[in-house]
């Protein structure tokens, strides 16, 4: 099931780094392989939501190569894991709250290596617009995952 | 249903709260905001050059990976209109003035910062 999930996780990162989404913040991405995260963790898990994490994170660094952008994604996936882990234990909340957590923390945690790494402390200027974009697609994602969690079937995955 | 219509109520809670913040920091960035004198330059973190904003100016900056960032100064707004990063995202964060305001280039580790002085750490020590 996990090697499922990552596998759609990848495709969707792929997909994601195909279409080029003119933004304020460079490198930034909308992170459409979170839907696949929030399902896996509702779905399975939160360890096995951090291992598709995991997985995906190694595929993207050997694939793109980057040393920075590996820097990048892993600080966003790890504040984001860790914030929808934490909401998701609350059990207080759906997934859309959840995932837009994990929508603002994953934008947070690139902002904040960008910075370390560019020398610049700066670039916080971008953070309304990061909270922004962070909850909108924190919505779109929840409610997609919420979805996906209740059409498909468990005998699916 | 009572339990997922809390979970809707914390969720819009949780939402309305995250707007506020960005709603504070906006506007924290917005009030707290001066012109700049000067465009720096910095490259891998280091400043490699500063440019009055006063003055016309087009620079074609070179990066370490052969590639190059062409910056504009007009009308106290500093710009890039043309790079050889793949992404073009340096182009379309437009122009800037204001204090702080950067214009950043990932794939050329670039920074184009706003600041008031020529040496700003000079400052912030004195
Ligand atoms: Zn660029």
């Amino acid at each position: 099931m996990i090697a499922i999930s990552s596998t759609l996780a990848m495709i969707l990162s792929y997909l994601e780094s195909m279409v080029p989404l003119s933004f304020a913040v460079p490198g930034i991405k909308i992170g459409l392989a979170n839907i696949v995260i929030v399902f896996v963790m509702y779905r399975l898990g939160i360890k096995q939501a951090i291992a598709v994490s995991f997985i995906r994170l190694i595929w993207a660094a050997i694939i793109f190569g980057s040393f920075a952008t590996f820097v990048y994604s892993a600080s966003g996936a790890v504040l984001s894991l860790a914030g929808m882990g934490i909401l998701k234990l609350t059990n207080k909340f759906s997934t859309v709250g959840v995932s837009v957590a994990g929508g603002i923390l994953h934008n947070a945690g690139q902002i904040i290596a960008a910075a370390v790494l560019m020398g610049t402390a700066q670039i916080v200027y971008y953070m309304p617009v990061l909270i922004v974009s962070g909850l909108a697609t924190g919505v779109i994602i929840g409610v997609v995952a919420a979805l996906t969690v209740k059409k498909i079937p468990k005998s699916v995955i | 249903m009572i339990i997922n219509n809390k979970k809707a109520r914390n969720d819009i809670v949780l939402i309305s709260a995250v707007i506020l913040l960005a709603l504070i920091s906006f506007f924290a960035i917005y009030l707290n905001r001066t012109e700049g004198g000067y465009a720096q330059i910095i490259q891998n973190g280091v400043e490699t050059d500063v440019y009055p904003l006063d003055k016309e100016a087009e620079i074609d900056i070179p990066s370490d990976n052969g590639g190059y960032n062409r910056l504009i100064i007009k009308d106290g707004c500093a710009e890039i209109v043309s790079a050889s990063c793949p992404d073009g995202l340096c182009i379309s964060q437009g122009k800037v003035k204001f204090n702080g305001e950067t214009i950043v280039c990932l794939p050329n580790k670039l920074v184009i910062k706003i600041v008031s002085g020529t040496d700003p750490d000079v400052d912030i020590i004195s």
